[in-house]
């Protein structure tokens, strides 16, 4: 167990390293550093003496490890935008893109796997096939346009649902924004979950249905309906918590995803977090920003999937015995 | 007698049907498993009927539009954003409407899937071949190299691809400057649409090489003294080229997804030759003052021509997929 875990650790901190040295290329070599942050107007020695100050006539090697201790204080440099330290430009909109997160996993979860547990038990059913149906649909519908259809829909047309932003928020501590404590709040935090969750949530389903349909056929649930216990027992009891062991690892890999995914989400409800950012660091060639971002999503998926594979170790017993 | 076999194939060297070959190739297509599988699916005929007719609307957008969208002397500004026909204050030369420059929106549509095919098809393939070359030469010369692009397609694997595409199109924009974005949008796009592909492709073909190589077939090739080169493109190549075409199916209809996300997010195709992706952003910014077919039909053509793809490509999947069987 410890020596599985220090291996994966290892193998983290590697691709982090490799993450790091890719957002330091971006960082030095993408455009000229120093003409993003000085005036037309300054002369060529102010820029040579202000390039000797930031240590960009070092050596490479040394510049990417300086790059790498300040990345790890959280020191990612200014925006050419803002003017203002990456940090706490992200420091500001991390609440906002984790709300979101976490509201559409949760409704990808709610949703997903009790739909899922229907269409396996019931497979011949009509309404399984129109989840399956449905499903297939939600998949080839690009994010982006299940937002708009869904904001023509409840913002335009019934007028229900804000259409742009996070409502009321309250702050709560020094730095933390919450949209979960007012009514406004909530309610724009619906329909963009639902935007951000939605594939997730077809996954999920997808994922139950088929993984019930293999446990149903194995031995011992039919011996647990020959010894006569109740149907209901034995779908929930037997069946389901087996099925459940691949939803985890496939719900903390997609927990990365909608993160990223965040991204188009945000874009489209006009949504203050960091991917709305990330948006507007693209588009204007703001490359700290878009390498603080870099960074900051590998080391998300990275703690994710290392959460994961622990986790799989306590849930699957058949893993821990004969593992090298 | 050594001088027998004209006589058998014939004087320009084909052979002309003889009795031992059996019927001709397309008959022997139509009599495939692959052909029953593919009849006996309702759903796979209709997607395939669709996937041809919006292919066919597409490619041939410049014959059969109404409008010719990129011909500016046709176009009036007075014309802008008219509703569809079977609404109020409707014009009958525009079906679907026009958008907020005057162009009829269905002829937009058609130009539109255009691109978005385009781009769809060209970076598929690029994927395809890099990810080909590298997973052939990553399977069959096996040590150092193989395990550094490996590891390089695991750390890759990590991140979803609308991230890497989104980051290559930042960096991109970044080394070409915003005054070329429109020249190179769809070289970049083609670019950051490949990389950000090529790992599935790398992954297989490995896979099914390291299990061709200790085949007799490539011994044999070894033997006689044939370069690498030669056996991974002329002996390997050919057999793992089946998983493939599955995965190219399957990749067609996320390019296309992922081209048009880009360019809804302003860093895919520029107005000035719009895909899909671009009509539905624009049409955005019109949803809210009631004008929403500007951003929904290109969105529902988006839709279908994804979710055909799609099926034709689960289809395949499954067809070709023996275990199923």
């Amino acid at each position: 167990m410890i020596g599985f875990a220090t291996r994966r650790i290892v193998q983290a901190m590697i691709v982090m390293l490799v993450v790091a040295l890719l957002a330091f290329t971006m960082f030095r070599f993408v455009g000229d550093p120093i003409n993003q942050m000085v005036g037309i107007e300054t002369s060529i020695e102010e820029r040579e003496a202000l390039r000797e100050r930031l240590g960009l006539n070092d050596p490479v090697p040394l510049q990417f490890f300086r790059f790498v201790t300040k990345a790890v204080q959280f020191d990612f440099g200014t925006s050419y935008q803002f003017r203002q330290p990456v940090a706490e430009l992200f420091a500001k909109r991390i609440p906002a893109t984790l709300e979101l997160s976490f509201a559409s996993a949760l409704f990808a979860l709610v949703v997903g796997i009790p739909m899922g547990i229907y269409a396996g038990l019931n497979r011949e059913s009509p309404v399984s096939k129109l989840f399956l149906s449905v499903s297939l649909v939600g998949i080839s519908l690009p994010t982006f346009f299940i937002g708009i259809l869904l904001i023509f829909l409840f913002s335009v047309t019934l007028q229900w649902l804000p259409s742009f932003g996070r409502g009321e928020t309250v702050q709560i501590g020094s730095w933390w924004t919450t949209g979960f404590l007012t009514v406004s709040g909530l309610k724009a935090l619906i329909l963009p979950s639902i935007t951000l969750g939605l594939y997730q949530m077809t996954l999920i389903m997808r994922l139950i249905r088929a993984e019930m349909l293999e446990v149903i056929r194995t031995d011992y649930i039919k011996f647990a309906r020959a010894r006569g216990l109740p149907d209901r027992l034995v779908n929930f009891r037997h069946a389901l918590k087996n099925s459940l062991v691949p939803v985890i690892t496939i719900t903390g890999l997609q927990l990365g995803s909608i993160i990223a995914f965040a991204t188009i989400t945000e874009t489209v409800f006009q949504w203050p977090g960091m991917g709305l950012m990330f948006l507007q660091a693209v588009q204007n060639v703001d490359i700290p920003i878009m390498s603080a971002y870099l960074l900051l999503t590998a080391f998300l998926f990275v703690t994710i999937n290392f959460i994961v594979d622990i986790l799989y170790f306590f849930i699957d017993p058949r893993l821990r015995v004969g593992r090298p | 007698m050594p001088f027998v076999t004209n006589e058998e194939t014939g004087a320009d060297g084909r052979n002309h049907g003889s009795p031992a070959q059996g019927p001709g190739r397309m008959a022997r297509m139509l009599d495939s498993d692959l052909f029953h599988s593919f009849l006996k699916s309702k759903v796979t005929v209709i997607a395939a009927t669709g996937t041809v007719i919006l292919f066919l609307l597409a490619f041939l957008a410049p014959w059969i539009a109404p409008h010719d969208p990129f011909d500016l002397a046709s176009i009036s500004i007075l014309d802008a954003r008219v509703p569809p026909l079977w609404m109020e204050y409707a014009d009958p030369r525009f079906l679907l409407g026009t958008d907020d420059q005057g162009r009829d929106l269905l002829s937009g549509i058609f130009y539109g899937m255009r691109i978005s095919l385009i781009v769809g098809f060209c970076s598929v393939i690029a994927a395809a071949l890099i990810g080909i070359t590298l997973g052939l030469v990553a399977g069959y010369m096996g040590g150092r190299v193989d395990a550094i692009i490996m590891r390089i397609a695991d750390v890759q694997l990590t991140f979803p691809s609308i991230l890497i595409a989104l980051l290559i199109d930042g960096i991109a924009h970044g080394i070409f400057g915003n005054l070329d974005r429109e020249v190179f949008a769809f070289y970049i796009l083609i670019v950051a649409l490949a990389l950000s592909f090529w790992v599935q492709y790398a992954r297989t073909v490995r896979g099914s090489t390291m299990v061709e190589k200790n085949k007799e077939y490539v011994q044999a090739a070894r033997v006689i003294g044939l370069p690498s080169v030669i056996i991974m493109a002329r002996h390997i190549l050919p057999n793992v080229m089946g998983p493939v075409m599955v995965i190219a199916t399957i990749n067609l209809a996320l390019a296309i997804v992922t081209e048009a996300t880009l360019s809804f997010l302003g860093v895919g195709m520029p107005p000035t030759q719009p895909s899909l992706g671009t009509l539905i952003a624009v049409g955005n910014d019109f949803l809210y003052s009631g004008e929403w077919w500007i951003a929904i039909f290109p969105g529902v053509a988006l839709a279908l021509l994804v979710l055909n793809v799609n099926l034709l490509g689960d289809w395949l999947r499954d067809a070709l997929n023996p275990k199923l069987r």
